[in-house]
């Protein structure tokens, strides 16, 4: 009886990670990072514009966000689409109000579909990163390669054509990637990805492909995560993020440059009970002397030369 | 399978031996950060799958990560500052992977014990040679790595067969006699120390480590707010402090690195903190320390006590 003698083996205890992806090191022995002016603190808001099809697969799980109701679930689909219509309306308002640079992260399903809020976007000329086909197109352990590779090539390029941009950015729908995913979005000319949160600032990460960047976009203060996961309002949402930005602000000072990162969704912090908060947010960390805001690859730049 | 596992006997919260702590203290504190590692690829267990999607489950697996790479030091320069020896639950693989941790811990003269090898392999389906062979290793690695004789049992991702607490006092008396395997934070049935019945006879005491005041149960189970988390760790003191003008009692903070020291979380846990070592009769120890204590002094009267009642009241 008991486990299979296996169990007990431990083939990847020794230095480092039980993987060969990236380097263990602990961030307060690395060298400072300074931004430019100065700054303490780099502001990366990333407005996450997403396709939630009602025909959702759910293949192999179903994403967050997505339908949970037998079809045809309209309540989700159209609550999803709300943010697409009216929430990213008021998103682009206040941000432009409190002079806040975003970053957008666009399923092509999305860009292709609404042409309109594509080429506003584009307008705008703030970055846009790859999110994936649509939010129901998931990488996934034990995934395909040919398919999955397909799936890349199909959303990378679908949104270069679409936008214009070199479009070197990616997080995958619900952050979550086959064992090749790095391999194939390196060889797809992105050079950075925001799905691995296991730090607070950039770190380079290996491919068979070349070197990427994981670039520290946080779960943590995500708004879907806190509003719609552990169900709290949006002004505990408001709450936790002064606590984070206060608390980074003193780290920075002794141990250089840190990145806040907001992940924030129009179809959550757009409704009209909850964009206060966001504008409230917006309004502090805009004004604030040691705030540099920022795009991804504007970070990501000044991170490696720093 | 058992109705109730028989380590302990019912024991009512009044009229129990006085407890005093050293120096009149009325609560004994504690915090206990688990420094755990979980696999990206850990094998199948029968009875529990180790990550909700399939691997690389990149959610958890990611977020454990970033306690290692950041949070701990985080968390490890607030309990300096005001003053706390970690009694630190390890997954003791982690000796092999990040002994950087572990050097900082020591340079600390924190407290080790063992909470398995992986957070990610299970004791479900275990024989009991196999749950021995395992417990063994996680007290020889901890002696290995930083000369402590492990006296603290937390099984890994709090997964237990029948035979749990005796195999860890068994393989503790065989390692290092006495000085080892004499105290579990695995059971949550009181706010003071309680004696443990097992097969071999050994002393040995439950102390209290508290799942309600556990940062994962609150911010993952419960998924409570960082603000009200801090209330509620001041809420749990107040009273221990105020019973235990009558007898001793015990607070624990079982933290993890990965959810308490993010940047919104931490501020929260700092003013609670200070709070509770602001009080002046608090015994701000560890947990063999607390238990040590207990061992010596009041295990016996507790015995008594508990038989006399048991004798007067019986069990139908």
């Amino acid at each position: 009886m008991g486990l299979d003698k296996s169990y007990l083996d431990y083939p990847e205890r020794s230095y480092g990670m039980d993987h060969q992806r990236y380097d263990w090191n602990m961030l307060h022995e690395r060298k400072k990072i300074q931004w430019p002016n100065n700054k303490k603190i780099a502001l990366w808001v990333n407005v996450g514009v997403q396709f939630f099809p009602l025909n959702q697969q759910g293949i192999p799980f179903k994403v967050p966000g997505g339908m949970t109701k037998p079809y045809p679930d309209l309540r989700h689909y159209s609550l999803r689409d709300y943010g697409n219509r009216v929430g990213i309306y008021r998103f682009f308002k206040a941000l432009d109000k409190y002079k806040v640079t975003p970053t957008f992260a666009m399923n092509t399903r999305l860009a292709e579909r609404i042409p309109y809020l594509t080429e506003t976007i584009k307008e705008r000329g703030n970055e846009i990163l790859c999110h994936g086909y649509h939010m129901d197109k998931l990488h996934y352990g034990g995934q395909n390669i040919d398919e999955e590779k397909e799936l890349v090539k199909q959303a990378v390029d679908g949104l270069r054509e679409l936008t214009g941009q070199a479009i070197t950015g990616w997080i995958s729908p619900a952050k979550n990637e086959s064992e090749n995913t790095p391999d194939i979005l390196a060889q797809n000319g992105i050079n950075y990805f925001c799905d691995w949160v296991n730090d607070e600032m950039p770190y380079n990460f290996k491919t068979k492909n070349g070197i990427l960047t994981a670039m520290p976009l946080t779960t943590e203060l995500d708004d879907q995560f806190i509003i719609l996961n552990n169900l709290h309002s949006a002004e505990a949402w408001a709450n936790q993020v002064e606590d984070a930005f206060q608390y980074l602000l003193k780290e920075a000072t002794s141990q250089g440059g840190r990145i806040l990162s907001l992940n924030i969704h129009p179809w959550v912090l757009g409704q009209p009970h909850r964009i206060k908060y966001l504008e409230y947010i917006l309004d502090i960390l805009g004004s604030h002397e040691a705030v540099w805001s920022a795009s991804a690859t504007e970070i990501l730049k000044a991170w490696k030369n720093s | 399978m058992k109705e109730d596992p028989g380590y302990y006997d019912y024991w009512p919260y009044e009229n129990r031996p006085k407890i005093k702590w050293p120096n009149g203290a009325k609560v004994a504190f504690w915090v206990a950060p688990n420094i755990e590692f979980y696999e990206l690829n850990p094998p199948n267990n029968p009875f529990r799958k180790p990550w909700p999607q399939p691997n690389p489950a990149l959610p958890g697996y990611t977020s454990r990560d970033w306690g290692n790479r950041v949070g701990h030091k985080r968390q490890m320069d607030l309990l300096e500052k005001y003053g706390i020896r970690g009694s630190i639950s390890l997954s003791t693989a982690l000796c092999d992977h990040h002994p950087e941790i572990i050097a900082l811990c020591k340079e600390r003269n924190w407290e080790f014990f063992s909470h398995g090898i992986y957070n990610t392999r299970y004791t479900y389906g275990m024989s009991e040679s196999q749950e021995r062979d395992m417990i063994k290793d996680s007290i020889e690695t901890i002696y290995k790595h930083t000369g402590q004789k492990c006296a603290g049992y937390l099984a890994p991702a709090l997964s237990h067969s029948e035979n749990t607490l005796d195999l860890f006092a068994e393989v503790g008396t065989e390692l290092f006699g006495e000085e080892a395997g004499f105290y579990s934070c695995d059971l949550f049935h009181d706010d003071q120390p309680t004696p443990i019945h097992l097969r071999s006879g050994k002393r040995f005491a439950s102390i209290p480590y508290s799942l309600e005041m556990n940062d994962t149960i609150a911010y993952l189970v419960q998924k409570i707010t960082p603000r009200r988390y801090g209330q509620e760790l001041k809420d749990n003191f107040d009273r221990l402090y105020a019973e235990g003008a009558e007898s001793g009692t015990i607070m624990c903070i079982p933290t993890h690195n990965y959810q308490v020291a993010n940047s919104h979380r931490i501020k929260a846990y700092e003013e609670a903190l200070e709070y509770i070592t602001g009080h002046s009769d608090v015994w701000v120890a560890t947990g063999k320390e607390i238990a040590t204590y207990y061992l010596d002094n009041y295990y016996d009267a507790s015995i008594t006590d508990i038989n006399n009642k048991k004798n007067r009241y019986g069990i139908r």
